[in-house]
């Protein structure tokens, strides 16, 4: 066969994209996966899930007391009651940050993360830098989102796994009094969710 | 100071879309419809995923990680006998020689492979 001589309306697929259909093919040949599958996962991911999701339960846990205590006790399901479950049956935990503690998440062995309401994780929290300077030096990580805490602000640092992912509640900004849930999630960010960062005041959103 | 090669800026500004290429998202998929269909475990996969991601190869920057996910994929699919990694070479040869067989603006289809019998 001939060697590489690339002309440039040739078509080339490169090693990694071959070696995905290579294995498409084996999978589909065999029944296992099928192809219209997988494109309407790859639009759910792209499209329809992420950190707006997380947003809307932040909002209404700081907005409606009794869905707040739901959220403490039973996370997966007060979640779930907004439409947002998961798919690898994992168990979610709410972790609310107070002005004792702010909490942080991590996945130190690989890349879990909540997906059913912040969608896929960003690239920084599957890095192994994140991963292990999370645990070992937490207030030095947030210092480089520049989440600089107070002192006597104590930082727990949760460790996700694939039974269990967490959803940091951040605290409610001031001077949010009667906005409506709608505008309180537009202060929620994806990293406030991740404890990375905190929510933004009203205005700076 | 040693800052990681992670870079922490750009939150909440513009995202960087989910996936990078398209084949990064279709491997992301077949784990997912796997799982769905009860082949493993996601404590499997996870179990899988960060053994791969333990390797010293795994960049700080995590910018091949959906490279170790595949490797991941391919590892599980061979211990669950499902496919091999003979096999897998072979059929991802056969869709780049069927790729070049393949006139500009058609399909590529892998029977397209000059070299199928």
């Amino acid at each position: 066969m001939a060697h590489h001589h690339d002309h440039d309306h040739d078509n080339e697929l490169d090693p990694m994209t071959a070696r995905v259909r290579a294995l498409e093919t084996i999978l589909t040949e065999k029944g296992l996966v099928d192809p219209a599958a997988i494109d309407a996962i790859v639009d759910t991911y792209e499209h329809k899930v992420g950190p707006r999701n997380g947003a809307r339960v932040v909002a209404r846990a700081w907005s409606d007391r009794q869905y707040a205590d739901w959220l403490k006790q039973d996370a997966t399901a007060a979640i779930a009651s907004l439409g947002f479950t998961g798919r690898q049956g994992e168990h979610m935990q709410a972790v609310f940050n107070t002005p004792e503690t702010h909490n942080l998440v991590v996945c130190t062995l690989c890349s879990c993360y909540p997906w059913s309401v912040l969608g896929l994780p960003p690239v920084w929290y599957k890095s192994p830098p994140y991963r292990s300077r999370a645990v070992i030096d937490p207030r030095g990580v947030l210092a480089e989102f520049n989440v600089v805490l107070p002192q006597s602000t104590r930082i727990r640092v949760w460790d996700s796994t694939a039974e269990l992912r967490y959803l940091v509640i951040p605290m409610r900004p001031a001077n949010t009094e009667g906005l409506s849930e709608e505008a309180l999630a537009d202060l929620v960010t994806r990293d406030s969710m991740i404890g990375a960062g905190l929510a933004l005041a009203p205005g700076a959103a | 100071m040693s800052l990681p090669d992670f870079d922490p800026r750009g939150q909440g500004a513009i995202d960087p879309p989910t996936f990078q290429e398209p084949w990064q998202a279709q491997a992301f998929a077949m784990v997912v419809a796997l799982h769905e269909r009860g082949l493993f475990s996601w404590a499997d996969w996870a179990e899988a995923l960060s053994t791969r991601l333990a390797q010293p190869d795994f960049r700080h920057d995590a910018g091949n990680y959906y490279e170790c996910w595949l490797d991941a994929l391919e590892t599980l699919m061979t211990r669950k006998g499902i496919a091999d990694p003979d096999h897998i070479g072979t059929l991802a040869a056969a869709w780049q020689r069927a790729a070049k067989a393949t006139p500009h603006g058609k399909p590529i289809l892998l029977e397209n492979d000059p070299d199928r019998n």
